[in-house]
């Protein structure tokens, strides 16, 4: 049985996190996991700080990851660090904006897929199981700027 | 394969339909908003009221008429609509009737962590608990067939973490088809006099004693290998017991009202040690001590917020010491560009006493504005402020303002107006409508005022504030937009303050976050 993979995604109200984990959900879903994702919907996407969960293996109980167990923290804005760095078990792996050069992006709304990317470069999972699961997440209009978002996240860093 | 990744309110909303859904009806509030969306996106008949009594109304009306209605509100709707459930628990109802409560643990996006066990007890109404997206899909449709059988209404309940988590559903059924729709008269059993509400009752308590039957069929037990204690639980603490506590088997009360209470005696009489496992009242721990079954008390400070995972481990190895803070993270504000922040900056600046109430504005409590002085509930902005106005002093009573929004006004505001008409303060006073043409908090819904459907097209009727409370004998209506007319609305706010009329000011601009969608919206027309 394989243990289960723990994904905490943060980041402010505005800045796509839970856009994220669903693109992230829908791949691993459709590589057939038994998938599970939380997140808090309503106040506190008024601008303030917002996180959303996703775990994935044979089979997950909890929607919610234990502080301390999160295999991988990835944050859409460096502030938001500290407010969930309790969250990483220890050896986790932090990825945040400073990771890699992203100024290239022509939409810079797209930091978060392009964060997806770089945290794709973790799994096992091939580039066009994320590119359909862009497609069915996202509006038709914004799918090319976040493809070329994804891609510029996953080739900054060898697998 | 019919396999899908879903939120706990999606598969609510997919359950229902294929249970042979006719109408949804309800009154958004988090964490119960999606569902209804859902439910419309998918092709079915699904309405907006402007309360939850309302809503629950309707929805009893469907069931007379032998459909089937789902009603959807968050648990302090259901205090709402308390007025209805209570008799229609007595009521032999035709169709099939669920009530959805989705409560909030942790107050997330609340104004109170109240636990809605107690209303399925009080009311004498079966309820259900699901603890994952697939028992969320699984007991919807239970939940229509029990209703259906024996013609009583069903809740549902949810909470936070089962509304707006996702897990993979599987569903099995192909859709039924909505029941045929007739009416039978039946007075002894659906008109409740005080001759008939007294058979009603005994036949109520009758049915619950055959409900408890099936209650304990219903229940589930996760064994373990070995296990060394047994854990009672109910919702999505059964996930967390599941999880913090591998050498324990796990008992989960599908059907929380009646209670399982001879198979939880069986359970726990298996271990010397059986834990209940539950957020909110103690609930199921006061069942079982009750009926003699031997459970460990929960410590107090597990009564308090959501449970998780480390939360249950610590509770389970006793720990009674205080729990860590979680880290500060943002906390939320008014949107920059908000209509709002121009009214209450002014309101600050004015020294005003603001009685508030619930949506997006509540924020202007916070820094910087820190212009709201009250807030209690759903429409308890006006009245509220009416008794301070009643009470205080003229020079304070004079400071007293009473601020809402749009579809708050709409779900119980109105009321208020009529009290302020007839019951008028000696000083006046002095009412902001904040009408920012949707029902921003909950995710933008569409409201009475707006002029559309639920599902965004145009509404038959649209109702106008200024026609309304003019009408109610408001002296005076003013439309104002408080961003743009700042300096004017300052001025008008000090004229009505210092007079004695009954003034309606309605500060009128649209949502930031809505603009767009409103536009897309009118362009379709």
């Amino acid at each position: 049985m394989c243990a289960t993979v723990n994904i905490t995604f943060a980041g402010l109200g505005g800045q796509g996190v839970l856009t994220a984990t669903d693109v992230l959900a829908a791949a691993l879903f459709t590589q057939g996991y038994d998938v599970k994702k939380s997140e808090v919907h309503g106040m506190s996407q008024r601008g303030g700080s917002v996180s959303s969960e996703v775990r994935f293996g044979e089979a997950v109980a909890s929607p919610m990851i234990p502080d301390g167990e999160s295999d991988y923290l990835v944050v859409t804005d460096m502030t938001q660090i500290e407010v969930n760095l309790a969250k990483l078990k220890e050896g986790g792996v932090l990825i945040t904006p400073d990771d890699f050069d992203w100024s290239s992006l022509s939409n810079k709304k797209a930091l978060n897929i392009a964060l997806l990317g770089r945290l794709s470069t973790y799994f096992n999972i091939p580039e066009e199981v994320w590119m359909r699961a862009i497609a069915s997440e996202l509006p038709e209009k914004i799918h090319e700027v976040n493809f070329a978002a994804f891609k510029l996240g996953a080739s900054s860093r060898q697998p | 394969m019919n396999k899908f990744f879903l939120s706990g309110n999606e598969a609510i909303a997919m359950a229902a339909l294929d249970a042979g859904l006719t109408l949804g009806v309800g009154y958004p509030g988090t964490p119960s908003s999606e569902i209804l969306d859902n439910v419309s996106k998918h092709g079915g008949d699904a309405e907006w009221a402007p309360n939850e009594k309302t809503a629950l109304e309707v929805g009893a009306g469907v069931a007379f008429a032998k459909g089937n209605a789902i009603v959807t509100m968050k648990h302090v709707g259901l205090n709402v609509a308390a007025d209805p459930l209570f008799t229609l628990a007595y009521i032999t109802i035709p169709g099939g009737l669920v009530i959805v409560s989705a409560d909030d643990p942790g107050m997330a996006s609340s104004q109170n962590e109240q636990d809605n066990r107690r209303y399925a007890a009080a009311a004498g109404i079966m309820m259900l608990e699901p603890a994952s997206s697939q028992q969320a899909y699984d007991l919807t449709v239970k939940a229509f067939e029990l209703s259906r059988e024996f013609h009583m209404p069903v809740i549902l309940r949810v909470t936070t973490r089962v509304c707006h988590s996702k897990g993979v559903v599987i569903r099995p059924d192909a859709r039924k088809d909505k029941p045929a729709a007739s009416f039978t008269k039946n007075v002894q059993e659906q008109v409740m006099i005080p001759a008939f509400a007294r058979k009603a009752h005994r036949r109520l308590r009758s049915q619950l004693h055959k409900l408890s039957e099936i209650s304990n069929a219903l229940a589930e037990v996760k064994e373990r290998d070995n296990a060394s204690f047994g854990i009672i639980a109910n919702g999505i603490s059964v996930m967390h017991a599941i999880e913090a506590a591998p050498d324990a088997a796990v008992f989960q009360t599908v059907m929380s009202y009646p209670p399982p209470i001879d198979k939880m005696r069986e359970f726990a009489a298996r271990f010397d040690k059986c834990y209940v496992v539950e957020e909110g009242d103690p609930v199921l721990e006061e069942y079982c001590l009750a009926n003699g079954i031997k459970v460990e008390k929960r410590p107090e400070i597990y009564r308090f917020g959501e449970l998780n995972v480390a939360r249950v481990r610590r509770m389970l190895a006793g720990d009674t010491t205080p729990e860590p803070a979680p880290a500060p993270g943002k906390p939320p504000e008014l949107c920059p560009g908000c209509p709002h922040r121009k009214s209450f900056e002014a309101l600050r600046d004015l020294g005003c006493i603001v009685s508030g109430d619930i949506g997006c504005y509540t924020l202007g409590v916070l820094p910087p504005f820190s212009a709201i002085d009250s807030c209690v509930c759903m429409g308890a902005s006006i009245t509220v402020a009416l008794g301070m106005r009643h009470t205080l002093p003229e020079n304070e009573a004079r400071k007293v303002v009473s601020v809402i929004g749009d579809s708050t006004f709409w779900h119980t505001g109105v009321n208020g107006i009529v009290e302020m008409v007839y019951n008028r303060p000696a000083t006046g006073h002095v009412v902001i409508i904040l009408d920012n043409s949707t029902t921003a908090m909950t995710g933008m819904q569409e409201n009475p005022g707006t002029g559309r459907k639920l599902d965004h097209t145009p509404a038959p009727g649209k109702l106008v504030i200024e026609d309304v409370v003019k009408a109610m004998g408001v002296d005076n209506v003013d439309v104002i937009d408080t961003t743009l007319e700042n300096e004017k609305f300052r001025e008008l706010l000090k004229k009505r303050l210092a007079s004695n009329d009954l003034t309606v000011i309605i500060a009128r601009r649209p949502c930031v976050l809505a603009m767009v969608k409103i536009k897309s919206y009118e362009n379709a027309k």
